[in-house]
């Protein structure tokens, strides 16, 4: 029988959408000295709203501000006190988490089951975690006295925008530092509706700063002399530039970027639950997603069936309008990203890979690219060494453990991998032979503020989550240096 | 399918490679389908079967419950909603199995069947009506003249605690009274045991007997205790010749959850695609209202496939959920719900 789920699209009023916003400094919404940037919702393609933007000048004034609160005050109350604080901010997020997932949908293309389901929640819960550690920072493994490093300058990209900004203030926070941050030029929204909620908690004027703007706001922000550590989540590229210009400037630096992690599925592995997972690694959130199952290396002995299997579950993935709650797959963020990721799926084409495209109608508008699978994919394409950023999946095969191993840690990256077979100790051996921060077993892509999560090699170093996270935004010495 | 209990080797089957074979001996065939190789290797005798039931791969809880889980957040609205309600109704075996059943209490189930919505007259009719063997006749006279099925449990139903020669007569007794449909019981005990032969043996026995009587086996997945082995149940019961798996006898908590559906649609899929045979699915037990009964629907849209929106591919063994079905149905039609005073009582 044909059954055409009817529309059922969230109501965007819910998102209370703003003609304009002002960047948030020293406890006030404010017009900043940059130009105005358009922020466009990518569903459509069409503009969703306009923010104003920080100068280097608004830099200076907000890590000023961000000082003074952390001298006058952040770093004199008591962590239970921070920590009321930031249960505040959890409650104020939690309370107005429908708002912001259509704030969030409307802004970044994702689909709302997403940002409803995942991105708000756990946003909520990294507040709600940090918060019960404020007050407890001495039994966190890191001395008896640990302190706060004084102010965080930092920098966050656009895929989860929200989520990502949460990782970030909350620790730093709940550690005793103040904050001063900016999202990415793209995906501005959310994290002013956060500076609502943060304000709405009474939250000390400066102690959370928010710079939207675009790349030159955030590196006058890293490599500001008042910030004492800086955290980036984003690209190796600019990661990497943020590295060489802060060398030899004493700030404590953690950086999260790129990642081309392999899936590895083993013969003896739970299959049809391995499809899912595969699904989730790669095409959750469209793909763009840091620590995302970008290359699938499954045994030769099942490639036929599991590729013929996720195959046929991809069919199934419902593509478009990111509003509608059944939608399983959304919008690519920007047009550039698009053409980022359209240029290196061609680059799989001339190479020689099999490229396979889910049956899904593509909308007239708006930033979409339709799942997408490469077979018959070797380890030298670009498809399998680059990070596309984007719903395409390569598939490698494998014959034994070390095969897989040696394939899955021959990449300059090094943030995830997922290992899927029913054996308990080949889960042991490949988590400790995997060269990658997290390595998920029999799942894929789960996110809880109680696990670190961070990279090896040029996915960059320092962890957030758990209290090897709060550990970046923590010292030991006197001096609080 | 044959219609004969066979105990020897049909001559249509693929020859099959004896070495194997041991002291446990030939299992019974019921079912004389061609099978492609390793489906038919799989029956050759009880060792081969418990090797291609532990070959199967195996299911990883929290994945498999992330799907169900993600399924059950699909939005169905408006003209979907409708068409999921006629079609949920469509695919209910309206059922009473209590020790206190009477002819009256059938005779009124029967009318509720042919008419579940006295003032919607164009409201679908149910799929079939579900009672004991001893009632079988009254339904069949109550349904007379019109294409409801009338199913009937046996095989010692639902314990499934007897001999195999009581369990073909309670099967004969609900065919020869008028049962169009049987839903056995697996033994459990034997499942469990490892004697996965006897599961077997009955299972090919039974649908021996049912002939071209369709026959739905109860896997009572709540005493299974784990998803492996609802799957091992379920490939067994394919390959014994079950037209339908069936989750659930409704006296065991936890009777159907989306999980095991799940679970049990993903094992027809598969045995479509291996043997181009449609094999149907009938969670019972649990499914109150609506919501949940649209649930289902969306895991069998997207988990089996279009195919299986189908009364003779997917039932619900219920009986509180059809009232619920025909309340929300008003409420589509009339922009209010009504309320449970204007839906008859069964």
């Amino acid at each position: 029988m044909d059954w055409e789920y009817a529309p059922a699209p969230e109501s965007a009023a819910i998102g209370r959408i703003k003609p304009r916003y002002q960047m948030f400094v020293d406890g006030a919404f404010r017009d900043g000295r940059g130009s105005d940037l358009v922020t466009l919702n990518p569903g459509t393609g069409e503009q969703l709203s306009t923010v104003s933007t920080a100068s280097s000048e608004d830099v200076d004034e907000a890590v000023a501000a961000a000082r003074a609160a952390y001298d006058k005050y952040w770093s004199k109350i008591s962590g239970a006190e921070r920590g009321k604080y930031l249960f505040r901010i959890a409650r104020g997020i939690a309370e107005r988490a429908r708002e912001l997932a259509v704030v969030e949908t409307l802004d970044n293309g994702k689909p709302i089951k997403e940002s409803r389901d995942v991105d708000i929640p756990t946003a909520s819960a990294h507040f709600f975690y940090h918060a019960g550690w404020a007050d407890k920072l001495e039994y966190a493994g890191f001395g008896p006295r640990p302190r706060a490093l004084g102010v965080a300058g930092q920098v966050i990209p656009w895929n989860f925008p929200l989520l990502m900004a949460a990782w970030k203030i909350a620790p730093a926070l709940a550690a005793g530092n103040t904050v001063v941050i900016k999202p990415a030029e793209t995906t501005p929204l959310s994290i002013l509706v956060l500076a609502e909620i943060i304000a709405d908690a009474d939250l000390p004027p400066g102690v959370v700063n928010i710079l939207p703007g675009a790349g030159d706001v955030g590196s006058a922000l890293v490599n500001h002399r008042g910030v004492d550590k800086v955290a980036f989540t984003g690209s190796t590229a600019v990661g990497k530039a943020i590295q060489s210009s802060l060398a030899g400037s004493g700030k404590k630096v953690t950086l999260e970027l790129g990642g081309k992690a392999a899936n590895i599925v083993f013969d003896d592995a739970p299959i049809d639950q391995a499809v899912e997972g595969i699904v989730n690694g790669i095409f959750f959130n469209q793909g763009q997603v840091c620590c995302a199952g970008s290359r699938l290396l499954v045994q030769e002995s099942v490639a036929e069936e599991v590729v013929a299997k996720l195959k046929s579950r991809l069919a199934t993935l419902r593509m478009g309008d990111p509003m509608d709650k059944n939608t399983d797959i959304g919008a690519i963020n920007s047009a550039l990203q698009l053409s980022r990721v359209s240029a290196l799926a061609d680059s799989g084409d001339d190479e020689g890979a099999e490229r396979w495209t889910a049956p899904c109608a593509v909308p007239d508008r708006g930033f979409y690219f339709p799942p997408t699978v490469f077979s018959n994919v070797s380890p030298a394409m670009r498809i399998a060494r680059e990070e596309i950023f984007g719903p395409v999946l390569s598939v490698l095969t494998f014959r034994t453990p070390d095969e897989a191993v040696a394939k899955a840690n021959n990449t300059p990256y090094g943030l995830s991998a997922g290992v899927w077979t029913e054996k308990g100790s080949r889960i042991l051996g490949m988590a400790a032979a995997l060269r990658a921060g997290v390595v998920w077993a029999n799942t894929f892509n789960r996110f809880d503020p109680a696990a670190s999560f961070g990279g090896y090699k040029e996915s960059g170093f320092g962890r957030e989550g758990g209290p090897a996270g709060l550990g970046a935004y923590l010292t030991n010495a006197e001096d609080g240096n | 399918m044959s219609t004969t209990n066979v105990q020897d080797d049909s001559q249509n089957r693929p020859a099959r490679n004896r070495a194997g074979q041991d002291v446990t001996g030939e299992l019974t065939r019921a079912s004389a389908g061609i099978l492609p190789a390793h489906l038919a290797d799989a029956t050759v005798d009880e060792s081969s079967l418990k090797r291609f039931l532990a070959g199967l791969p195996g299911v990883d809880p929290v994945g498999l419950e992330q799907r169900s889980a993600g399924l059950a957040t699909r939005s169905i609205k408006r003209a979907s909603k409708l068409q999921a309600i006629d079609l949920a109704i469509s695919m209910v075996d309206l059922t009473t199995l209590e020790g206190a059943d009477t002819p009256g209490k059938v005779k009124s189930l029967a009318a509720k069947a042919r008419r579940p919505d006295p003032d919607v007259p164009e409201t679908p009719t149910v799929a079939a009506v579900c009672v004991y063997p001893d009632m079988v006749a009254t339904a069949a006279a109550a349904l007379a003249g019109t294409d409801i099925g009338i199913a009937s449990v046996a095989t010692a139903f639902p314990s499934g605690r007897s001999s195999l020669q009581i369990k073909i007569a309670d099967t004969k007794l609900a065919i020869d009274a008028g049962a169009t449909e049987v839903d056995m019981v697996i033994d459990r005990g034997a499942f469990l045991s490892g004697n996965v032969g006897k599961v077997f043996d009955e299972i090919a026995t039974i649908k021996g007997v049912c002939g071209d009587t369709r026959l739905k086996v109860i896997l009572e997945t709540g005493e299974l205790g784990t998803y492996d082995n609802v799957r091992k149940a379920s490939w067994l019961a394919l390959l014994a010749g079950g037209d339908f798996i069936k989750t659930s006898t409704g006296k065991i908590s936890p009777a159907a959850t989306l999980p095991v559906t799940q679970l049990m649609l993903t094992a027809v899929r598969d045995w479509f695609d291996e043997t181009g045979e449609l094999r149907a699915v009938k969670p019972a037990g649990g499914i109150r209202n609506t919501k949940d009964a649209i649930r289902y629907l969306v895991m069998v849209h997207e988990v089996a496939g279009p195919q299986w929106l189908d009364p003779f591919l997917f039932r619900f063994g219920a009986s509180s959920l059809l009232n619920d079905l025909l309340m929300q149905r008003r409420t589509q039609l009339s922009g209010h719900y009504s309320g449970p005073n204007y839906v008859t009582v069964d």
